[in-house]
This record gives C-alpha cells, structure tokens and sequence, in this order.
C-alpha cells in the first residue's frame, strides 16, 4: 500500500475548500456525527417517555395531549423530519465506522481477552441494530396502526382517535409486551455506553464535566429503562386498564 | 518453573501463520518474559529449529520496542509494565501462555512476533516535531513554561511509542499514541505556533495508515505500560474538531 505522505504546509493549503465535509468525514468526525447525532436521538427517547408516562394520568390526559401534538400541524412535521434525519446520520455513521473497525483488526487474537470494556460497549453495533427494528415495529405497530388495525380504529367519548385504549388494549398481549421490554432492555444497554461515549468524543476534559463520561450514561440509561418498561408491564399486569367507549 | 508456550510463528509477511506448541523448562521467577523467550530460543537452535523471531531493545522498560500479547492482554496481565519488565513470577508453575503479535491491521506481521510499526513514524513524521532554526542551545530558564502545563505534557510524552494501545483496541485504533503525541507538544510553548497544524496533519495521517476509529472501550488505557490518560483522546479529539472546522 502506497502511503500519502502529508507536510504542514500541505495540509493548511489543501484544507480549506471543503474543511467542513472533510473533517466529518475523518475518523474523529464521523465519531463526532455518531455522537452528536446520538444525544440528539437521546433527548427525543427522554421527552418521548416523559409525554408516555401520562398513560398514568388516564385516558383523558392522555387522548388530549396527543390530539395537541396533531394539532402542532407542521411543526410536528418538522419535528419528524429532524428525528429522521437524526436517525439516518447516526445508523449511517455508525455502519461507518463499523465497517473501517473491522478492516482495522482483520485477524483476530487466539487468546481473547478484554480488561476493561464491557458488554455493552462490544455490542454496540448489535443493540443499534436491534433497536432500530424495534423502531420500524413500534411505528407500524402505534403509528400507522397496521399490527393491530381494529384498536386502532377506537374513538374515545370526546370523538378522538382513543390513543389511550389503543396503547392498553395492545399490551394485553403478551408477544407485543415482551418485545416493548426486550428493546428497552437493548437500548439501554445501548445509552448507557453511548451516552458517556459521546462526551469523550466530543472532548470534555474539564475535571467539573467528568461525570457525564462515567455515571450519567448507566444513569440516564436506566432512568429511560424504567419508564419505558413500566408503561407495557402495567398495561400488561392491569394497572392501567383501558378507557371508557373501549 | 515449567510453562507450556503457544507461539504465533509465521515465517514471512505473506505467509501463513499459526500457534504452535513450545515447553519452557527451568525457568527462573526471577527472569524477564523475554529472558525466558532467549532460554526457549537457545533450546530451539539446539534442536535445530529456527528460533522465535520477537521485537526488544533496551529492556529497561524505556525504548518502546519490546511487544507481544501475552494471554490476550498487550505486556501481559501485570499493569503499567512492558513485556521486558515482566517477570515470570507473576506467572504460575506449569501455567499455559499465549504469546501472540500486535494485531492490526496498520501493523503488518513481519515475521513471528515482530509487527511493523512504521505507521508510527509516518504519523510522527506528518506533524510530531516542533520546527525551530538550529544553533546553540536556547538559556533553559528564557522559555517560562506553568508547572502544571510542563506536568500535564511530561505524562504524556511518557509515551514510548510501543502500540499497545492499537493492540488492545478491539478496533485496532492508534487515538492514545496519536493524542500523547499531539498533547505533549500541545501543552507547551515551543508547540504552540504549529498546534492547530499537527493536529489536523497528525489524525489525518492516522486515518491514511489504516488505524480504526475509537469507541472509548479505553483498553488502551488499561494496557499502556506509561498510564497515558484517555483523557488525551478527549482533548484531541475537541482539538481536531476545533483545527478542522475553524477558517483559516
Ligand atoms: C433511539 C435510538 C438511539 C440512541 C438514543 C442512540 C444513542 C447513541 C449514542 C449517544 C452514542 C454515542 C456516540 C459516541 O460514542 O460518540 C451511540 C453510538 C452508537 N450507536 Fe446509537 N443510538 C440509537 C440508535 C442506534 C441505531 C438504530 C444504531 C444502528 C446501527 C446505532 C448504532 C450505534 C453504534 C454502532 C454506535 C457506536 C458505538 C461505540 O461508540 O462503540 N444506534 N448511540
Ligand atoms: S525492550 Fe525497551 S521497552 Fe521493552
């Protein structure tokens, strides 16, 4: 392999059309667009299972908060367009990245052996994976209502599309129970490695922010587990129980 | 002490290779992995076979040439220790060891144990030096440097250049070398005029040679016989990004 061989002056000359496109597309740049892209992705999931745990509150705030979020209109929209583009540049990034990773270590080791990473930092790839089929399940299962097509035909008494029974009445059944907490069960595994991995990727030093490199990732990670999983397990379990005109 | 050895032998850069089976007998706790790795060595040549071809130098812990993954761990399991420093006390009697090469692919198998790493020099090459008119020395005491930035640059040009970390890195990435190297110069005076330049010359160089992207698995860390902090990794990172983005 011929290698390029690269002097100061070089570089600063070659630099400067196109500065922008080629350092994301370097190695700590597409690293940086991973991680931008990923805390971007994780704000959406916080508010996203702060808006569900209403289901708590009963059918009425429920139903009305998300006729609110379809009267938004173009900015919802636009909300939609932004998470989209946000999930494109993540996966595409990260299947990057993967792909030069494993060009990088061609040969593996006879004597396998890890000191310090763990198990949700080797399979990131794996849980981003798993994670996004459940994405692509989780829309056309409460989205375009096409799994369960008669729940979603349900109207609540003040005329809306009864989100509220909808969401209680699918988690009666056990499959689509099991499959919401085995996916949150991943994406946490996947936050709590990503989540801390961001910010050393994106350069925090300063001896005040080191926390958000080590415990804000489990932290935040388990915090999203634990709404997550208890709006399917109390559906399931009867703790909340399906609207009237259900 | 007695051991059983698995041993890459691999007899050149395009041939193939594979683990084979050695015994260790009569070693002293008191010898160096390597010095155990001469006694196998001097027993191969009895018998006619050609010895195990591995990396060293100073054997002092300081030069950097020294390799080998040892029971899957860059250096071996003992912290903070080059392979020359390690002695088989830390090993058990009758024990089984792995000895393989550095794996990555910017590293190239030469032959055995001994990998390439010129992708080092070329990445010190592209911006790892400060570039000053020659003459005699400068008066030590005319250049004020803060104790705490000449601290902070003396860890990491601590770096020994040995590429441990590319060994340990599931990804084969060279960031811990690479961020020593930019930092130490980074945090001092003299390295001021070229720090934007070095960095982007430095990471720019690395990606060329091959090296993986870091994902903070921090195995690196956890091998380097000189403690280099990640957080170096962190502050290229921001450095690069920094370098990469701003007009000129
Ligand atoms: C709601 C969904 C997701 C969230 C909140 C999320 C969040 C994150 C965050 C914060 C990072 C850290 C970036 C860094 O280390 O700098 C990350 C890394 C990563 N993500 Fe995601 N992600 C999501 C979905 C996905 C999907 C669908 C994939 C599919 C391929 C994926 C694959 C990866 C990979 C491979 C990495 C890099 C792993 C590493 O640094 O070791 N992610 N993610
Ligand atoms: S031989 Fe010099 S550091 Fe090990």
């Amino acid at each position: 392999m011929e290698v390029a061989h690269a002097t100061h002056a070089e570089v600063a000359a070659q630099r400067q059309p196109g500065r922008v496109a080629r350092t994301l597309r370097s190695s700590i740049g597409s690293k940086t667009l991973m991680a931008v892209t990923g805390l971007g992705l994780l704000a959406f999931v916080i508010v996203h299972m702060l808006d569900n745990l209403q289901i708590f509150l009963g059918q009425e705030r429920y139903n009305g908060f998300a006729a609110f979020l379809r009267s938004t209109g173009p900015l919802l929209w636009i909300l939609r367009i932004g998470l989209l583009a946000l999930f494109v540049l993540h996966v595409g990034a990260a299947v990057k990245v993967w792909r030069a990773n494993k060009e990088a270590r061609l040969e593996p080791y006879v004597f396998r052996a890890s000191v310090r990473t763990g198990y949700a930092a080797r399979t990131m790839i794996v849980s981003g994976m798993i994670v996004f089929a459940f994405v692509v399940y989780h829309l056309l299962h409460l989205t375009f209502g096409l799994t369960h097509p008669e729940l979603f035909a349900l109207r609540d008494p003040a005329g809306h599309h009864d989100v509220y029974s909808m969401v209680v009445l699918s988690f009666r059944e056990w499959p689509v129970t099991v499959s919401y907490i085995v996916a949150q069960v991943l994406l946490c595994m996947h936050i709590s490695h990503g989540a801390s991995s961001a910010f050393q990727t994106l350069g925090i030093t300063h001896p005040r922010w080191l926390w958000l490199k080590q415990g804000f990732g489990p932290g935040v990670a388990t915090f999203i587990a634990a709404g997550n999983i208890a709006i399917p397990l109390a559906c399931w379990i009867g703790i909340v129980q399906p609207g009237t005109g259900a | 002490m007695d051991f059983t050895l698995h041993v890459w032998r691999q007899a050149g850069p395009d041939q193939p290779g594979h683990m084979e089976l050695y015994q260790a007998r009569d070693i002293s706790p008191d010898m160096s992995f390597l010095e155990m790795l001469d006694l196998v060595n001097e027993d191969l040549e009895k018998q006619g076979i050609e010895p195990i071809a591995f990396d060293h130098d100073c054997r002092e812990g300081i030069c950097g040439m020294c390799s080998l993954v040892i029971n899957g761990v860059a250096h071996g399991q003992q912290p903070a220790t080059t392979t020359c420093q390690l002695h088989m006390r830390h090993f058990r009697d009758k024990d089984s060891i792995y000895i393989e090469p550095w794996r990555a692919a910017a590293f190239p198998v030469v032959k055995d144990l001994v990998v390439d790493r010129s992708a080092f020099d070329r990445v010190i090459e592209a911006g790892g030096f400060i570039s000053v008119n020659t003459g005699s020395a400068q008066d030590g005491n005319c250049l004020p440097v803060p104790k705490d930035a000449a601290d902070t640059a003396m860890d990491a040009a601590a770096c020994i250049g040995c590429g441990a970390c590319v060994a340990a890195c599931p990804n084969g990435s060279s960031m811990l070398f690479v961020a020593a190297k930019v930092a130490h110069l980074a945090h001092l005076p003299q390295g001021q005029p070229e720090k934007r330049r070095r960095v982007l010359a430095m990471v720019e160089q690395m990606d060329r040679e091959g090296f993986g992207h870091c994902t903070n698995h921090y195995e690196c860390e956890a091998v380097c016989p000189k403690e280099i902090s990640r957080q170096f990794i962190a502050e290229m990172n921001r450095e690069y990004l920094k370098a990469g983005l701003q007009a000129h």
